[in-house]
């Protein structure tokens, strides 16, 4: 064998090696990523097989039935649906608008020696646990929220037609705004740093034409930026959305775990999660399965509003571009 | 009327065999009367804009030094220089965009219809929907092609859905873009060629009627037949807008402006008529530079 052959078999040699390398690699990875749908299919095996007596014995009327009783084994899933819903859109409500603010502000006015600062609290407000905003709410918010501000929301709401019988209830601070507020502070950290990521990865140039064009800064926001980054600004708000709906511990401190059906915000409720939570000690047979059962609605609910997410992008995307490409 | 058939006859060389046929017509009769005429009187006869004593500091580096000039109405002014040379800071002072960045100031004056534009008293926003601009890279806004170029009518103009119909119309004829886009007018502008979307862009920046268009090197990221079409479309705009471009073509200086300033290290060389500075320029750096010996 000359020199030359032997170093092309050398070359070969190592060739191969790399070629089976990148197999192992994408192997790996591949599996690592099957692994993600696996587990989800396990969860849902699981919660839906234990759910299944609860499902047999109550059929569709578990979810429109309200009705919660331990001591006679009938249990219907409505409080804990509507509270999770309903507490989940206060926290958007609220925590949309105040994350929007101040990404805007970090991303596009903020002075250099403030953006920091500010970044580094939002990401710290983030990586706060959970039983700190529940105790937080449960000692410090909700007193003063019952004390101060429910009085004067009651009095001047409460009487506006329709929408007053939202604003009724006991004056003892734990509800469900109560327990959308504490949400909203906590989603608020997640959607307003994936928003200020958004913002600032923007173009440079793509803000001065628009400033160019004469605009004002909210004009820029409004009309360049905010469609510019729509994608990600939705996905932001979608998983801000997701916490708030699978949170419990914070929730399960302040909603006041009530599974009575009120229409005023300020009355004690149930989200599904902390029912659970606050429910599991003591559960067995039926009793358990319904637990179980208002996971797996959970689960189906979670996965509707991401699926109506994406669509809407979709639709939105669709819209811009025209009905032909 | 000098200055335009010169431009007429020389546009053919320079685009074709660039400076050296160029400087072949040295010694033509019209060049000769325009070397006269810049002696007897001003360069600019008519300024739209007129540049006193200008200087511009990012923080505390001194990146424009004492710049006086004046650009002509209803003519295209190139700017020219090595990078880093100041000629995009000018053009960002123009619409006063540097107000954007805290640290960035300026001294000196610039006068538009006899008003100060960098007068703290100026409303910035009124003063970029006279002063538009173009930059570099095309930008799109995240809407329409109509949208687009309705985006600066919206925000100055009240017009009716027909006046807004025929005044987008006219503004993608007038980029020469209409027969490319009329019947895809909902469509995204992202959607576009490169090209294409910067006429969109030059669009969107005279569908105000702005008094000035900046240019902002156009074409440094669009292909040549493209590039081709946004000269046409400069040397078409220049009897409506007063045009200033940026470019670090020289080629492209000398084939689209009528007055061209040279600026180096932050000052302005030399500024004059175009076919003057790119066949008798009067400056050695000049020189130098145009002949590619340094830049």
């Amino acid at each position: 064998m000359s020199a030359t052959e032997k170093d092309i078999n050398a070359h070969l040699h190592t060739q191969s090696a790399g070629v089976i390398w990148d197999k192992v690699f994408k192997g790996t990875s591949f599996a690592f990523a099957a692994m993600v749908l696996i587990v989800m299919l396990a969860i849902m095996v699981m919660l839906f097989k234990e759910a299944w007596p609860t499902f047999a014995h109550f059929g569709f009327s578990f979810l429109y039935t309200s009705e919660w009783d331990v001591v006679n084994d009938k249990f219907g899933a409505l409080v804990p649906i509507v509270g999770t819903l309903v507490t989940s859109l206060i926290a958007i409500l609220i925590g949309v608008p105040v994350s929007f603010g101040i990404a805007i502000f970090i991303s596009l006015m903020a002075p250099s020696w403030l953006k920091r600062p500010i970044g580094i609290a939002i990401e710290l407000l983030a990586a706060v646990p959970s039983i700190i905003y529940g105790m937080w709410g449960l000692f410090y918010f909700a007193p003063w929220f019952a004390n101060t501000i429910q009085p004067f929301m009651t009095e001047n709401l409460g009487g506006v037609p329709f929408i007053g019988q939202f604003f009724q209830g006991p004056p003892i601070g734990v509800s469900i705004f109560t327990a959308g507020f504490v949400l909203a502070i906590m989603i608020i950290p997640f959607i307003a740093s994936i928003m200020r990521d958004m913002f600032d990865v923007v173009p440079t140039a793509l803000k001065e034409s628009a400033y160019a064009m004469g605009s004002t800064t909210w004009e820029v926001v409004w009309k360049v930026i905010l469609p510019y980054t729509k994608a990600g600004v939705i996905g932001g708000i979608m998983l801000g959305l997701g916490r708030a709906m699978g949170e419990t511990m914070a929730v399960a401190f302040v909603v006041g775990n009530s599974l009575e059906l009120n229409t005023g915000l300020f009355y004690p409720g149930a989200t599904i999660a902390s029912t659970m939570a606050n429910e599991f000690n003591e559960a067995s047979g039926l009793h358990m399965s319904s637990l179980i059962a208002l996971g797996f609605m959970l689960f189906v609910i979670t996965f509707l509003v991401l699926s109506l997410a994406k669509w809407f992008l979709l639709r939105l995307e669709k819209s811009q571009q025209g009905d032909e490409t | 009327m000098t200055t335009q058939t010169m431009t007429d006859q020389t546009q053919p060389e320079n685009s074709g065999m660039g400076f050296k046929m160029a400087n072949a017509l040295k010694q033509t009769e019209e060049r000769t009367k325009l070397l006269e005429k810049k002696d007897s009187v001003r360069l600019v006869d008519s300024p739209r804009l007129d540049i006193r004593d200008l200087s511009f500091f990012y923080g505390k580096f001194k990146a424009l030094h004492n710049i006086n000039m004046q650009i002509p109405d209803k003519q295209v002014t190139a700017f020219i220089g090595p990078s880093g040379c100041g000629k995009s800071t000018l053009l960002r002072i123009f619409n006063r965009i540097f107000d954007l960045y805290p640290g960035q100031r300026t001294e000196g004056q610039i006068l538009l219809d006899n008003n100060d534009i960098l007068s703290s008293k100026v409303d910035v926003n009124m003063l970029r929907a006279k002063i538009g601009m173009v930059f570099q890279k095309p930008t799109p806004f995240p809407m329409s092609i109509y949208d687009n170029v309705a985006f600066g009518v919206r925000l100055y103009e009240n017009l009716s859905k027909s006046e807004l119909n025929d005044r987008v119309e006219w503004a993608l004829q007038r980029a020469a873009l209409w027969g490319e886009v009329s019947d895809k007018l909902n469509q995204s502008g992202a959607a576009l060629s490169g090209g294409q979307q910067q006429r969109l862009c030059i669009a969107r920046g005279i569908a105000v009627k702005p008094e000035v268009l900046l240019l902002d090197e156009p074409t440094s990221a669009l292909d040549p037949i493209s590039t081709t079409k946004i000269e046409e479309l400069v040397h078409e705009l220049k009897s409506d807008f007063t045009i200033a471009i940026v470019t670090h073509n020289m080629q492209q200086a000398a084939r689209v402006s009528d007055y061209t300033a040279f600026m180096y290290l932050g000052k302005l060389v030399e500024y004059d008529h175009t076919d003057i500075i790119f066949t008798n320029p009067g400056r050695k750096e000049t020189e130098d530079y145009i002949t590619g010996r340094f830049g």
